[in-house]
């Protein structure tokens, strides 16, 4: 590199010393425009709509004309009882089913890496249903879950438990629709527990049991905290996921009884359904606000752990 | 002693992930082969009859052949959009990862964004609308590829991240340009994470509900999950024929996990880690 002095020393050698700076911009190996595909559709379809929704949450909208009316739409947003309850139940949602998926992931995660005969299979089985559709999953679990007939209470009945009517009662609609959620998509989080565990050393390992370590002390002392980069995804992936759920919500409650398990993107699709754009626009603002204010602390924290 | 009570939790184990994973497919696929009036009492029965062809040709001819037309819109929707998320995705990532600096950090802050917030929906169909591709199958393309390529770059990303750049200086060398140098060069080399991309993408957009929800409605496009979802209200008393639709949408996916189990795991996992 420094046996040719400087950029300017014609086009003959510069042809292949890539790195002066006059020729990277017209020949880079790299151009720009490789950019253009994804870029174009993703500007289109993606920041312009989201662009234009914080002018259109700010407006009376037909989706032909729109009127000014300032905050008023957030102001329905925060004052009316049955959206309103669309916010507690998202951040509910979102915490009960990305800290299950945790939990649940890390243990089976720990099982499934373990001796145990049949792993294959095992891992299999708790992967598959993330390959089932949402609709399919929704529609079988509120089959499942009916309260006379449903599968559930009747395995309960055997044991003398009388179950209660998981999705019709108010008190218990938005968790069952959170534990199948967690039912479908644990599988996800095993499966990135798995990868991680097994990426760990097995030398951490040795040493703990050169010190006569329990499996108590490999647990807590290795593959907890070295596992951590697993937690950090299954953390975020899970959260960013709960906080937009929509899909389970949709196929087994429509948000009820009444508006007792509405989350804030099936709010935004009954006031797009009963024609209210700029109500559902303002909605999916507040998501987005929500969600920002949420993941992108959460995701600097976990990061920085991770780094320590 | 200690093989004893090793044995007995991996019974206990085998048991509850049996239970609780495997008893509601079961469900589905006995649901499905019963008559309608058995099947009305949703439970784990064994069926009396086993009415399996004329439940499966009830289903499809149903609403005038209704599901075949979902079927095919929905195999031209997930082909079309993972072709487009593959080849735009991977170039993207090729320039990412190879090229830092100023026009990098924007890109990386979008893929960010496209992982994170929550899509727009009225102000989407608005815009689709003023460029005439509301309702129509193209537009939903648009839409599956908009919100699929971010998470399709970062795996990509992570992959191209690995191939050592001595190669693209090698095949410049050779006179390889920005495009030949990626499709005839780089491209071959991404087959492993492709193969990943490829899987848990047509996954996601077969099995997608809502994007055909708000983007595609209408009896006439309509793709397989919102039939399904459509059945649900139509078929309330026969329930034997929706869950042999629950059945046979869930074959492509399931196809694809059999013979690809491994790949999606490894591949998947590679990316969602290094991320």
């Amino acid at each position: 590199m420094t046996k040719q002095a400087g950029p300017r020393t014609g086009p003959g050698p510069a042809r292949t010393r890539r790195r002066s700076r006059p020729l990277t911009r017209n020949r880079s190996p790299y151009p720009y425009w490789l950019y253009l595909p994804a870029g174009a559709v993703f500007l289109l379809i993606f920041l312009v709509p989201t662009g234009l929704a914080f002018y259109f949450s700010l407006t009376r909208w037909t989706l032909f004309d729109s009127t000014f009316v300032g905050l008023e739409n957030f102001r329905d947003f925060l004052a009316e009882q049955n959206l309103r309850v669309g916010f507690q139940n998202t951040l509910v949602y979102a915490v009960l089913t990305s800290g299950l998926k945790v939990v649940l992931g890390l243990g089976l995660g720990v099982l499934l890496t373990g001796r145990l005969r049949l792993r294959g299979f095992l891992r299999a089985v708790v992967f598959f249903p993330v390959l089932v559709s949402t609709v399919a999953v929704g529609i079988t679990f509120s089959a499942l879950l009916r309260p006379d007939t449903g599968l559930v209470n009747r395995a309960l009945a055997v044991v003398g438990i009388s179950g209660p009517d998981w999705l019709g009662d108010a008190t218990t609609a938005l968790l069952s629709v959170g534990l199948v959620d967690v039912w479908a998509g644990v599988g996800l989080a095993t499966v990135i527990y798995i990868a991680g565990i097994l990426s760990i050393p097995q030398d951490y390992y040795q040493a703990v049991a050169v010190d006569g370590g329990t499996a108590w002390h490999r647990f807590r002392h290795v593959t907890l905290p070295l596992s951590w980069p697993a937690t950090y995804s299954v953390i975020i992936l899970s959260l960013i996921g709960g906080l937009r759920s929509f899909e389970f919500v949709w196929t087994m409650t429509r948000g009820g009884p009444g508006f007792s398990s509405d989350v804030i993107a099936s709010i935004i699709y009954k006031q797009y359904q009963a024609g209210f754009f700029g109500l559902s626009t303002a909605g999916n603002v507040l998501l987005f606000l929500i969600v920002t204010a949420l993941v992108l602390p959460l995701n600097h924290f976990l990061g920085r752990r991770q780094v320590t | 002693m200690r093989s004893l009570k090793r044995a007995g939790a991996e019974g206990v184990v085998l048991l509850l992930a049996t239970v609780i994973f495997l008893v509601p497919f079961s469900f589905m696929v006995l649901t499905a082969v019963k008559d309608d009036v058995q099947s009305a009492d949703l439970d784990f029965a064994w069926p009396t009859n086993w009415p399996i062809v004329q439940n499966l040709v009830e289903v499809i001819e149903a609403r005038d052949y209704i599901l075949l037309r979902a079927f095919v819109n929905s195999i031209i929707l997930t082909v079309a959009s993972v072709t487009l998320i593959v080849i735009a995705g991977a170039m993207a990532a090729f320039v990412l990862q190879r090229r830092p600096g100023r026009v990098g950090a924007v890109a990386n802050f979008l893929v960010l964004t496209g992982l994170i917030v929550p899509p727009a929906v009225v102000p989407t169909i608005w815009l689709l609308q003023a460029i005439g591709l509301f309702k129509t199958l193209p537009g939903l393309v648009l839409v599956e590829v908009a919100f699929g390529l971010a998470y399709a770059m970062l795996l990509f990303r992570a992959f191209i991240a690995a191939i050592p750049r001595e190669l693209d200086q090698a095949a410049m060398m050779d006179g390889c340009g920005g495009l030949s140098l990626f499709f005839r060069v780089i491209f071959p080399l991404l087959r492993p994470v492709t193969i990943t991309v490829v899987l848990t993408s047509s996954v996601r957009v077969f099995n997608d509900f809502v994007n055909p929800l708000y983007f595609l409605p209408g009896d006439d496009n309509a793709t397989v999950q919102v039939t399904l979802y459509n059945f649900q209200s139509q078929y309330s008393t026969q329930w034997n024929l929706l869950f042999m639709d629950i059945v046979l949408i869930t074959i492509p996916p399931l196809l694809a996990f059999v013979f690809f189990n491994r790949k999606i795991v490894a591949g998947m996992t590679a990316g969602s880690i290094k991320g």
